[in-house]
């Protein structure tokens, strides 16, 4: 909920006028509590069956020793215990960091640089904006797989670019020091549209008359740059890197299909293991646990977000 | 004004009661076990419960009466009465999810439904084939859920594990004559029989002879060792026309397979250590690994990826194939001569042997309904042939007669190689922490494959893993 109220601003005017209509008329405040009541029930009643519900479970399975077929079995914090001593639990989190930290930098220099670029006014601007975007909207288990593809050391695309050019030709996801950066490749490939749009976005909300007046001052294009767009644009850079952390501690689909974790565990993040844990190994309340460890770090994470981001968000 | 305020509240009112009775349905399901005996009573099997032993037993003849003399339960055949009380009731529906059909079996499999429905018109049995990638995590999933089909498909180690968690609802009365007797107690569990053995495979030796009779190389024999293979496999391999001599997948399976044909243990007598990285472990690690990159593909040119090998060796560019008898049906088209023998050994020999069983759930409300299925599917004469015909797997049946016609059934000649594998065979270490264990076993394997871990030190730390996992 957060997020959304950090999404780029709305307008001025209309965020005045709102809050003086209910203080005049209380009485008419709770009228329409109502209305917005009745409206929030399509996306209020999955939430609470599909989210908080599974939640408070998966709270209580991690209480417990259950291996899905037989019935649970109370055991306490020992499960929590056990997840703190494992090497593998600090090595999953580690995974998991190293991919936001390639994923993250990549995927935000190359959508900005991609929104300003088609910002401009140039010929096919529609068309490389929509193609761009196009992978976002592709289901990630093809994507996953075209990447498997091109990456494939043997007879893929890209070694065979790479060996034309007298390069190196890595293993990519059969080398487990390539594995996660493969995964990187294929994430940020396909969320850089995402990244654009919103950036695009919050480009255009830019007055162009400050850059007339930065120009009529005799500021250079990197001035204008680094003085005007960055600092305006800064409300959705606190979008887009909210959104990319917490969806790069929950990364799964691309790792699950492309490298599977491994080799030996080399690429295996956060949830693929709750996924091992559950589906593989029958230790559901074990994986309960690191799913609530996971929310803390999530929760802990944005928290901190949000207070830094009063010192370099800039509000209009 | 008002008015409109009401609407409102009362939307938020009938929704929140749909949401209440979408919670009390799902109780409903919840306590359903509690509830199955009794509206089971009205659809003629009343034997949820397995104190009902009796009345199953009888239900289990109902059907099997209608087919007549194709009927394998013979001892059950004989009581008639019964099936006015089941046949009257009418349309059982019955759930199946099995694996082993799916990838080609699938018209045999409902060969054998057709047959079933046939003799019992009162039964429908609904088939789910799931690929075997997916297979156990979808079961689990649907145990876990309460959404299990009424019987379904299990290997031996998957069997283990869903007995000893109750999964499993115990069957009676069953004609134990009629099969295997190893095989049948295989799935017999503190006296209690948990599973029908149904069908079993063993891996042979697959060899093309259009390539052996090209490279100029005497044909495998059952005498082969490891020396012999590996000799050959050099002499057959030829990178330049892309044509290898050998594949063997550098896997748990075939690892234990090979520690076993080297004379080596996976766990000590008492079954509380594991003790594979030892001087035979080494052997075993090293005869797999020794293949990858000189006679066999290495995993960065796409070894273990999936029907990698199956495509290999029907394209005519693979010599020999470690595999299971269940690729005979898959390869009796292919373009050359080819044929099996038992697998060499290195000191001793040894072979893997697969059962695949069938079992039913114990949260079926059609129990009786759901046995006389597996009874019909694991040991009848239509289940039989269809089998034999379509080369899918064995059936686990004790009357070796009705298996003569496997040994001339087609490609490939030498079928009795089958059945000779079957004299000395090594079956899978199975512990509770099956998959663990596997994986742990797979990753130092992969990593000695690729020279990342050197072979000794990999499967010394896979032995300490594993050692571990016995602990629970």
């Amino acid at each position: 909920m957060t997020l959304v109220q950090a999404a780029p601003p709305p307008s001025t005017a209309a965020a005045d006028a709102v809050p003086a209509a209910p203080r005049g008329r209380r009485r008419g405040g709770l009228r329409n509590l109502g209305w917005v009541l009745f409206f929030l029930l399509p996306s209020a009643v999955p939430l609470l069956l599909f989210t908080f519900v599974p939640m408070v479970g998966s709270l209580w399975v991690s209480l417990h020793r259950w291996n899905l077929i037989s019935s649970p079995k109370w055991v306490g914090l020992a499960n929590y215990e056990r997840l703190l001593k494992d090497p593998q639990t600090l090595k999953v989190f580690l995974h998991t960091v190293a991919y936001i930290a390639g994923y993250l930098p990549l995927v935000y220099v190359g959508g900005l640089a991609l929104a300003v670029a088609l910002n401009q006014r140039m010929r096919g601007r529609s068309f490389f904006r929509a193609a761009i975007f196009l992978p976002v909207v592709t289901s990630w288990v093809v994507v996953a797989l075209l990447w498997q593809w091109l990456l494939n050391p043997a007879n893929g695309l890209v070694n065979h670019v790479l060996a034309a050019l007298h390069l190196p030709t890595p293993g990519w996801w059969t080398d487990p020091d390539w594995a996660i950066p493969s995964v990187i490749l294929a994430s940020a490939w396909k969320d850089l549209g995402f990244v654009m749009v919103i950036l695009l976005a919050g480009l255009q909300a830019i007055p162009s008359d400050l850059y007339e007046a930065a120009t009529v001052d005799g500021a250079s294009g990197w001035q204008r740059f680094r003085r005007i767009t960055l600092p305006l644009l800064s409300p959705s850079t606190f979008f887009v890197v909210v959104i990319s952390l917490i969806n790069g501690f929950q990364v799964f689909d691309q790792v699950f299909v492309m490298t599977g974790g491994g080799p030996e565990q080399s690429s295996q993040v956060v949830v693929g293991q709750i996924y091992n844990l559950t589906f593989r190994y029958g230790r559901a309340g074990d994986a309960s646990a690191l799913s609530w460890l996971l929310f803390v770090v999530i929760l802990v994470i944005t928290a901190i977000q949000l207070r830094v981001q009063r010192r370099w968000v800039t509000n209009a | 004004m008002k008015r409109s305020s009401a609407v409102g509240w009362l939307a938020v009112g009938c929704t929140a009661l749909t949401v209440l009775a979408a919670c009390s349905q799902g109780s409903a399901t919840a306590g359903s076990n509690s509830s199955s005996s009794s509206s089971s009573t009205e659809s003629g099997s009343t034997a949820a419960s397995s104190a009902d032993a009796s009345t199953a037993d009888a239900g289990t003849t109902a059907g099997s009466t209608a087919g007549g003399s194709g009927s394998p339960s013979t001892a059950a055949s004989s009581s008639a009465p019964s099936s006015s009380s089941s046949a009257p009731a009418g349309n059982t529906t019955i759930t199946y999810m099995d694996f082993s059909a799916s990838g080609g079996h699938e018209k045999d499999l409902q060969k054998i439904v057709d047959g079933f429905q046939k003799e019992n018109p009162g039964i429908t049995v609904k088939v789910q084939n799931v690929a075997y990638a997916d297979y156990f995590t979808k079961l689990q999933t649907a145990v876990a859920g309460g959404t299990a089909a009424d019987a379904f498909e299990l290997d031996y180690q998957n069997f283990i594990s869903y007995a000893d968690n109750g999964a499993l609802a115990e069957l009676s009365g069953v004609d134990r004559s009629v099969y295997r007797t190893s095989l049948y107690d295989a799935f017999t569990m503190d006296g209690k029989q948990f599973g029908l053995p149904e069908s079993f495979s063993d891996v042979v030796l697959f060899y093309n002879k259009t390539l052996f009779a090209k490279a100029g190389v005497p044909l495998p024999t059952s005498s082969w060792t490891w020396a012999d293979e590996k000799a050959a496999a050099q002499k057959l391999t030829d990178k330049s026309a892309k044509v290898w001599g050998d594949y063997q997948p550098i896997t748990y399976n075939e690892f234990y397979k090979a520690l076993a044909q080297s004379g080596g243990q996976f766990f000590n007598a008492d079954k509380s250590e594991a003790t594979f990285s030892s001087q035979q472990g080494t052997e075993a690690a090293d005869w797999l690994i020794g293949k990858s990159g000189t006679v066999m593909p290495t995993v960065a040119e796409g070894a273990g990826t999936p029907d990698f090998d199956t495509n290999l060796f029907k394209s005519g560019k693979l010599a020999m194939w470690h595999t299971g008898i269940w690729m005979f049906s898959a390869m009796a088209d292919a373009p050359f001569d080819w044929d099996v023998v038992v697998e060499p050994g290195n000191t001793t020999k040894a072979s893997a042997m697969f059962a695949n069983t069938v079992a039913v759930s114990a949260s079926s409300k059609n129990q009786a309904a759901a046995q006389k299925w597996l009874q019909y599917l694991t040991a009848s004469d239509t289940a039989v042939s269809t089998r034999l015909a379509a080369s899918w797997e064995l059936p686990p049946i004790a009357d070796d007669a009705k298996l003569a016609t496997y040994l001339k059934a087609g490609k490939p000649a030498n079928r009795k190689a089958v059945f000779d594998a079957l004299e000395k065979t090594v079956l899978a270490p199975v512990i509770t922490n099956q998959q663990e264990m596997q994986d742990d076993v797979n990753d130092a394997l992969t990593a000695a494959a690729a020279g990342r871990t050197p072979v000794d030190k990999a499967l010394s730390d896979a032995q300490s893993k594993v050692t571990a996992l016995l602990g629970g």
